[in-house]
């Protein structure tokens, strides 16, 4: 009985550099994913953030059908990039609501002029409240919403060309 | 040659065009008139991850972010909320990560062991030797 008290430092201190080497080998995350995925959206009603585009209420988005919720803002250089992206996925079908973050109206505007408008409607969230509701933690970034209003999906950074057809399919499963 | 001036405005302009053109959310960097609501609000957001510079709390941060959540602490202390219920709210959003707070989630159930267990270990050791010493 001694004898096997004697090896539990020794184990224990071995178990202890496993779990730091586990800590050292695992990859950096910083990715904040929200908790709220799986979950309905959380009710909201926001003003219209362009001029020519109606506002957005959260029961907007359980249609029935799925859909996409955009969080962008007009000075947000990748959400520039991805405007290409989302037109090609409004060509294919999907419909596109979306939110413009610490944003003012013309400049949503102009951004909209300059890099197309695939948008059903736009709301605007000034203080960034409705973002900080969803779990979300910064521009660009895209909801897949179901058709009962729940979030399916949550896509992190700009949509790549190659993210595509994966939408696509979020999109699909989420019917 | 009025050109030039122009030019070199828009120049210093383009970087300033890249972060968000509103002013900061009202209660972002104002403080509350109610000193002892001004000190909860404060305690917490100490306590709070700021999502755009991670290693940084909302408190210490100038990202807008930061801000827009600083000021939404401060008005829902103001309405009566509960600093942890805030926290908590701030939790089912962002998992424990966004609190400096340590939780007691099972996970950490051994950190919170831990120190208990050995001073119990200590206590125990020292017992034994008092024990041998007052025996001859």
């Amino acid at each position: 009985m001694k004898k096997l008290w004697i090896w539990l430092p020794l184990a224990l201190f071995l178990a202890f550099i496993g779990l730091f080497a586990s800590g050292l080998f695992q990859p950096d995350d910083r990715i904040i994913h929200s908790r709220l995925v799986g979950q309905p959206l959380p009710a909201f009603t926001l003003p219209a953030g362009a001029s020519d585009r109606p506002a957005l209420v959260s029961a907007d988005l359980a249609t029935g059908r799925p859909r996409l919720l955009n969080i962008f803002a007009s000075w947000c250089v990748p959400c520039a990039a991805e405007a290409p992206q989302l037109m090609a996925l409004k060509q294919a079908g999907v419909e596109i609501d979306a939110i413009a973050i610490r944003d003012a109206r013309p400049d949503v505007d102009a951004f909209l002029k300059r890099y197309g408008n695939p948008y059903a409607r736009i709301g605007l969230d000034a203080r960034s409240g409705v973002q900080i509701a969803l779990g979300s933690s910064g521009v660009p970034e895209t909801f897949v919403i179901d058709g009962k209003g729940r979030i399916a999906y949550q896509h992190i950074g700009d949509i790549r060309a190659d993210d595509v057809p994966m939408i696509l399919d979020r999109l699909r499963d989420a019917q | 040659m009025r050109l030039f001036p122009a030019l070199l405005l828009a120049l210093v302009a383009v970087p300033l065009a890249a972060q968000t053109a509103l002013p900061p959310a009202p209660w972002a960097d104002r403080q509350i008139p109610d000193e002892r609501q001004e000190r909860k609000a404060k305690a917490l957001m100490e306590t709070i991850r700021c999502l755009t510079c991670q290693s940084q709390s909302i408190a210490d941060s100038g990202a807008s972010m930061a801000g827009d959540m600083r000021s939404q602490i401060r008005e829902r202390i103001m309405a009566g909320e509960q600093p942890e219920a805030i926290r908590s709210w701030l939790i089912s959003r962002y998992g424990d990560w966004v609190s400096y707070e340590p939780t007691a989630a099972p996970i950490l159930w051994p950190l919170w062991a831990a120190p208990l267990l050995l001073l119990g270990l200590g206590l125990m050791l020292l017992r034994g030797r008092i024990k041998r010493r007052k025996r001859p």
